[in-house]
């Protein structure tokens, strides 16, 4: 079973007799397990509309993310959220399609500036889980008409319905840009010094702190600029001056190559130890981590987002991957956190995203039950109960 | 306007109704006087009129809660309101409704500049939540034309925008969390100071959902630093086409302008009449503005200026100092009072793709000689979201029923060119009816399931948003009937 269209997607579910595990590039195994029927998409491929003009391109979901930004590069063009590649971290070959990216709502350290995954998806089409075709939204910048099922779909990983065509808001590629990088801040002066570039008026699209042992031996702390040639002149001589401390600038590929680092988290590919994604308020990400390290649990963590983007790869394994200590510590710090890389024993064991307070958990399982009622995308994924 | 027949049970029900909530609630915080509930009986959509049954004023979450308990309670249905500047009669009660406004929840909870937010109560004010956080040179970046006297709730329930958010996108994309209170009374909290969902993204589906789902007491929004200045252009071109294609060309060039505002020639001249800010007499007139530093500035309108040039302009004028900058936004700043002194107008709110400017603006300008009222156009051409002006007579028998076939014919349009019935206004019930045509059966029916989920028993807001046909099964079974609003 390989559907080719809508209709002969439609169609598969709509027969299916049993549990069905949507692939797209299968490059994204993030979620709990799933046992079910392989459902492929890449079948649904090709740009269907692109205008730079208006900012706007249409594909369908099994669309090569590589062929979607080639695309777009052609005219000067890119995705502004900047999509992770999870094929790294993940140890995954296989070729990322944008629908993957969509339902998995990736977004990358231009997330501050630009947005997530989900506010540059414009509209869906997507098939539930009866086998009906629907759509929401669509390729205008602005559209409040009836609810925005777009953001609903955008993250859901398939388990609301089966994303078949994504329309994205993109933007222009900058003329240049440049990365100022501070080595040796503890993460709790990084967070601080990253604050003060976000609250400044340089416009930065990048902010992270990289620990030691991450990429390099010494901690680096780096902000990004991007835009004119002479504005990031500018703007990156106004905020060495404003941080205050050593910053080295560089620019061009060197500030490319680091935050393609950053992007697909590097430096933690190749292993397999637990990595969770974790997001809190800025200045609650070094108090996480200096918790999970206190406890013996963290080996190496990279703040992205300015603080607010947790990746901590877990050292020892305490049978639960580090999930209770980060949990707790979230109880009391707010946020959420995601086991993005497991074995499949400690995916099925842990959940393996933030469990939902009942009134919350109910109506997740309300929209499941309304969108999928035979149970059938992508079953226990996101941790159904 | 078709609205549902009150249920003459829940009229009934009244005294303890009142007698109820006055137990969870300050004395004044209840109204129920006649005479007084009528200062409640419309928001900004004017034509429609009806007075709700009850008015309630809650100033916490709390009381919000134990309201919509004993409403649920009651199966009475329950009207949000923020401010009540809904165009699209978002907030238009029913005779058997507890109106619930939210303009006693006003205060600033938290302010947070390291981590860039701050979290209010829901019934604030767009601009005074950039009040609250400009003494560190912050600011709240969606701003509804409205943003003096709208809520905060409300622009939760609309996902409301405006003039910057070319650049900084609508109120979803501003959102962090909210507090919000279910139907039955249970306080949830989406979202936070974080950055995204953690499973399900009920945040964004919140949004945008026009008070259907819940009732949103608080909101944690993410603050901007102010750009360092900011600087308009004025442009006016010969024809509609050639500013089209300019826009096109501008963005196509990599430039990120905050905004970029379109007036059509009958706007341009009320403007000017109105105003006096010195605009050419030309077809089509663009604003384009552009932030940073004075040299970032320089630099961008450099190259603004220089693909203007190349569309053969009639009038080409960068700002020179404030009072400049001050004068040429003051005309489209004037727009809809200049064209109301001028008639009576409808404001349509449609969205379409930038490319097919031309072709729409083109169409209207025939529709408006088959329908025989005249429409100015002024919109922000960015991001395709129009408002056409259309002028009628309100005292003339006919010319309301008129206005809106053509205003309905126009919507249609955007949507045949791949656009949308409304872009920052909502769907009310002004545009309730015209749903169809944008969405299927079946994908209006995925979008009610979502209500179902929330508010099995379609107590809030009901007869908003969705087609009384389609949605006539769910409000309530036992009240189907329908009669025409005043």
């Amino acid at each position: 079973m390989e559907p080719r269209s809508e209709a002969e997607l439609a169609e598969a579910v709509a027969g299916a007799a049993g549990p069905l595990r949507v692939v797209g590039g299968g490059t994204r195994p993030i979620g709990a397990p799933v046992a079910g029927d392989p459902l492929p998409v890449a079948g649904l491929a090709g740009v269907s509309l692109y205008e730079p003009g208006a900012l706007t391109l249409v594909a369908a979901a099994g669309t090569p993310l590589a062929e979607v930004e080639q695309t777009l590069a052609v005219e000067g063009q890119r995705l502004g959220f900047e999509p992770m590649d999870h094929r790294p971290l993940l140890g995954r070959a296989g070729v990322p399609t944008i629908g993957g990216v969509a339902a998995a709502n990736v977004s990358g350290p231009r997330r501050i500036q630009a947005g997530a995954c989900r506010d540059s998806l414009l509209g869906v089409r997507f098939v539930d889980g009866r086998g009906a075709v629907l759509k929401n939204g669509g390729r205008v910048m602005k559209n409040v008409t009836g609810y925005d099922l777009v953001k609903l779909m955008a993250g859901a990983f398939g388990t609301l319905g089966v994303l078949t065509e994504v329309a994205f808001k993109v933007q222009a590629i900058p003329e240049t840009e440049a990365t100022l990088v501070a080595t040796g801040l503890d993460a709790g002066e990084a967070v601080d010094r990253l604050s003060a570039a976000l609250g400044s008026p340089y416009d930065i699209t990048g902010a992270a702190h990289l620990g030691p042992g991450c990429g390099a031996p010494e901690a680096r702390t780096v902000v990004r600029i991007e835009g004119l040639a002479d504005s990031v002149r500018y703007r990156a001589g106004a905020l060495k001056s404003a941080l205050g401390g050593d910053w080295q600038v560089i620019g061009d590929e060197a500030s490319a190559a680091l935050w393609r680092e950053v992007r697909d988290v590097a430096p933690f590919a190749a292993g397999d130890a637990p990595v969770w994604r974790v997001s809190v308020k800025p200045s609650d990400g070094p108090v996480l981590v200096a918790v999970l390290e206190q406890a013996g649990l963290a080996k190496r963590a990279i703040l992205d987002w300015g603080g607010g983007l947790v990746w901590v790869e877990v050292d020892d394994d305490p049978g639960d991957g580090g999930a209770a200590a980060i949990r707790d510590e979230l109880a009391r710090l707010g946020g959420h956190a995601t086991l993005v890389r497991g074995s499949d024993a400690l995916r099925a064991r842990v959940p393996v995203f933030q469990p939902e307070p009942a009134p919350l958990a109910a109506i997740s399982a309300g929209l499941r039950a309304k969108f999928d009622p035979r149970g059938i995308l992508n079953p226990g994924l996101m941790g159904r109960c | 306007m078709e609205m549902p027949i009150p249920d003459p049970a829940v009229v009934a029900r009244k005294a303890r109704l009142v007698e109820r909530l006055a137990a969870v609630l300050p004395a004044d915080a209840v109204i129920h006087d006649d005479a007084e509930t009528r200062a409640y009986e419309c928001d900004a959509l004017t034509a429609y009129r009806c007075p709700p049954l009850v008015v309630v004023l809650p100033a916490s979450t709390r009381e919000v809660s134990e309201v919509l308990r004993i409403c649920h309670d009651e199966g009475v249905p329950v009207v949000p309101r923020g401010s009540g500047t809904s165009l699209a009669g978002g907030a238009l009660p029913t005779a058997d409704c507890v109106l619930l406004g939210v303009a006693r929840m006003t205060g600033v909870l938290e302010v947070d500049y390291p981590n860039r937010f701050v979290r209010v109560q829901a019934g604030r004010t767009n601009l005074s939540v950039s009040g609250a956080v400009e003494e560190e040179d912050f600011f709240y970046a969606p701003d509804p034309s409205s943003q003096l006297a709208c809520a905060i709730a409300g622009n939760v329930a609309m996902n409301s925008g405006g003039a910057h958010c070319l650049k900084y996108g609508v109120t979803t994309n501003n959102l962090l969390g909210v507090t919000m209170v279910l139907m039955d009374g249970t306080v949830v909290e989406l979202g936070g100071a974080h950055l995204d969902a953690g499973g399900l993204d009920l945040l964004g589906v919140v949004c945008g959902s026009e008070g259907q789902l819940g009732v949103v007491t608080e909101a944690t929004l993410r603050i901007l630093r102010k750009p360092e200045g900011a600087r308009p252009v004025l442009m006016g071109f010969d024809s509609n086409e050639v500013a089209g294609a300019c826009v096109a060309d501008i963005i196509r060039a990599g430039i990120l302008p905050v905004a970029i505002e379109f007036m059509d020639r009958p706007c341009i001249r009320a403007c000017e009449a109105f105003a006096g800010a010195g605009y050419p007499d030309c077809e089509a007139l663009l604003i384009v503005e552009v932030q940073g530093s004075d040299a970032e500035i320089d630099a961008q309108l450099a190259r603004i200026m220089a693909i203007a040039r190349t569309h053969d302009p009639v009038e080409l004028r960068e700002s020179e100092s404030e009072e400049e900058s001050a004068r040429i936004w003051l005309g489209r700043k004037s727009a809809f009072g200049a064209m109301g002194q001028i008639n009576d107008y409808m404001c349509l709110d449609g969205t379409i793709p930038v490319s097919s400017l031309p072709f729409v603006l083109k169409r209207i300008g025939e529709m408006s000689a088959e329908y025989g009222l005249d429409v100015a156009n002024v919109f922000h051409a960015g991001d395709g979201n129009m408002h056409p002006l259309i002028l009628f007579d309100a005292n003339r028998p006919g010319d309301l029923e008129t206005c809106e076939a053509f205003g309905a014919e126009i919507l249609k349009l955007c949507v045949e060119v791949g656009g949308c019935l409304t872009g920052e206004h909502g769907v009310g019930i002004e545009k309730r009816d015209l749903m169809l045509h944008q969405y299927a059966g079946a994908d209006l029916e995925a979008q009610m399931a979502v209500k179902d989920v929330f508010d099995p028993d379609w107590l809030l807001n009901p007869a908003k948003v969705f087609p009384l046909s389609v949605s006539d099964t769910r409000r309530t079974g036992r009240r189907t009937g329908r009669q025409t609003a005043a």
